[in-house]
């Protein structure tokens, strides 16, 4: 017996030790062969221009319009989520306490919704771009991906606020607090630092999803000056670049995606000054 | 009881789905007074006393009747505010929840949501509710420190100077020392004291020797119904119930 549950021992250190190291691999391959790939075409040109001889077969010039257009719709969208998401993942948490089912079925149909390809909500964006004969436009990828997104934003935010201690409530609700001073004064306060985690993770996925802004946002060459323009974005960059039948502009495409891991990297590290910077007045459970 | 009653309870049950949690709950709790409710574990003490401030509500499927008179008013059934009613009441539980927030803004929370909002009305309160809870000389240099850098004990004061700040006729408390070492609970137990010359205190416990110390009234509870209540000496030194009996000897927890 004591020498079975040691091979048990055993057997599953193994596994553990082999599950851990597939993923550190296959993280560590696409990182270099994005470097080893992307680094040779990285120039000053490719962030500060825009594409000279169009994207598909141009291999001067830049991708700025990308970067510029990716990070206003990621930016716009997420501000967006964030005002529908937050109060969303408040109320579920605060002033629908009493109502478990109602809160848990909310739950399920957020999950459901999280689950959906973000290709479905892209065509669910261009079907209603035909009915109101809007043309692909900023504003259009905005509000799909923002859709694409609010789910994503509720869901983690209600994870991060259901860890917050009944008790907590209860004191606040006994000093005399209605349940927006609970959310907004105190709940808020005590899950900063996990909400602004929400927030970019969110925001990961904005700047990060082809699928949504392939119908709704088009591509074009040039910076966007309008939300009625078409505009361009980093994931179709690279993926235009890469189905290119010239091998020069397909190693742009990794440079393309070079930067885009570059910009998510920076938005990780920033959250994760945000988060600490606000974690001080938090109570420990 | 010659005293003025304070908290008329009558009839009180409570239900989670089908599980009788209080049965049957007929009681009176004296003004100015300390009234401890005692018993074993899961007998319903303190859902006895969260029902004494509705935070039952927060509860999915939990169903009350009955009525709860304080002050001649049935919070079970009014139409009145009921953040206004709750503001009546002090609340302390297990262990100390001090708000996110700084030491000074703890205290003028209560304050501030209830409208007054001038600096220097908020300085002397908070003063004032600090002293009264014997914290202040331990944080009056570091007002602006988050509460959570503060020790359990000095948490559970803190708690105790902000339910004491929006000055409430009753004071709720919840196993208020079970988190804490000796020495604070006895700073909680003698504030206790002190403060029913202003305060109705109604204290859930299970500790029998501090109910001894500290009880003017006890009600001894088991399993969701009142077994025995009346005055400390009546209860402590004459019980009248076997099961009371019973509990003070220490035959069962």
């Amino acid at each position: 017996m004591r020498k079975f549950r040691h091979i048990e021992e055993k057997f599953f250190r193994v596994l553990m030790f082999l599950s851990t190291s597939i993923i550190v691999i296959s993280l560590s391959v696409i990182i270099f062969s994005i470097l080893h790939k992307g680094l040779p075409s990285l120039s000053w040109e490719m962030i500060s221009q825009t594409p000279k001889g169009g994207f598909y077969f141009g291999k001067e010039g830049g991708i700025l319009n990308a970067i510029v257009g990716s990070l206003y719709l990621a930016i716009a969208s997420t501000i967006l989520a964030l005002i529908i998401g937050l109060p969303v993942a408040l109320m579920m948490n605060v002033h629908l306490v009493k109502y478990k089912k109602l809160v848990d079925s909310i739950r399920f149909f957020l999950d459901l919704l999280w689950g959906v390809p973000s290709i479905v909500y892209g065509a669910f964006g261009f079907s209603v771009m035909i009915y109101f004969g809007l043309k692909t436009s900023l504003l259009a990828g905005i509000l799909t991906v923002t859709l694409f997104i609010i789910p994503i934003m509720v869901r983690a935010m209600d994870e991060v606020l259901k860890t917050i201690p009944r008790g907590l409530m209860e004191t606040a609700m006994s000093l005399g607090s209605t349940s927006s001073e609970i959310s907004y004064r105190i709940y808020l306060r005590q899950v900063i630092s996990g909400l602004i985690t929400a927030v970019l993770l969110s925001f990961g996925r904005a700047i990060g999803d082809a699928a949504s802004v392939l119908f709704t946002t088009g591509y074009t060459d040039h910076i966007p000056t309008a939300l009625n323009q078409p505009t361009a974005t980093l994931p179709l960059a690279i993926f235009f670049q890469l189905s290119s039948p010239i091998p020069e502009v397909q190693n742009r495409a990794y440079a393309s995606a070079l930067i885009l891991t570059i910009i998510i990297l920076f938005i990780s590290i920033l959250s994760r000054i945000f988060s600490q910077k606000y974690q001080k007045n938090r109570i420990k459970n | 009881m010659e005293d003025r009653t304070k908290i008329k309870i009558k009839d009180l049950n409570l239900s989670i789905g089908k599980q009788k949690i209080l049965k049957d709950i007929n009681l009176e709790i004296p003004e100015k007074k300390i009234t401890v409710i005692l018993g074993p574990s899961g007998c319903g003490k303190t859902t006895l006393l969260k029902s004494l401030n509705r935070l039952t509500d927060l509860y999915p499927d939990m169903r009350v009747s009955g009525n709860i008179m304080i002050d001649n008013v049935d919070i079970l059934h009014t139409n009145e505010d009921i953040t206004l009613l709750r503001q009546k009441m002090g609340l302390l539980s297990q262990r100390p929840y001090p708000l996110p927030m700084n030491i000074y803004n703890n205290v003028a929370f209560g304050l501030r949501i209830s409208g007054r909002k001038k600096k220097r009305y908020l300085d002397k309160r908070v003063e004032h509710y600090l002293k009264m809870a014997n914290l202040w000389d331990e944080v009056k240099d570091r007002l602006k420190d988050p509460a959570s850098a503060l020790s359990i004990g000095q948490q559970q004061r803190l708690c105790l100077a902000r339910g004491l700040a929006v000055d409430p006729d009753i004071i709720l408390a919840d196993e208020p020392t079970s988190a804490l070492d000796p020495i604070s609970s006895e700073a909680i137990e003698k504030k206790f004291v002190e403060l029913k010359q202003q305060y109705t205190i109604v204290m859930v416990t299970h500790v029998l020797r501090q109910a001894r110390r500290i009880a003017d009234y006890v009600v001894f509870m088991y399993l969701g119904e009142i077994i025995e209540q009346g005055t400390a000496s009546e209860v402590f030194d004459n019980p009248k119930q076997d099961m009371t009996k019973q509990y003070l000897k220490g035959s069962f927890n």
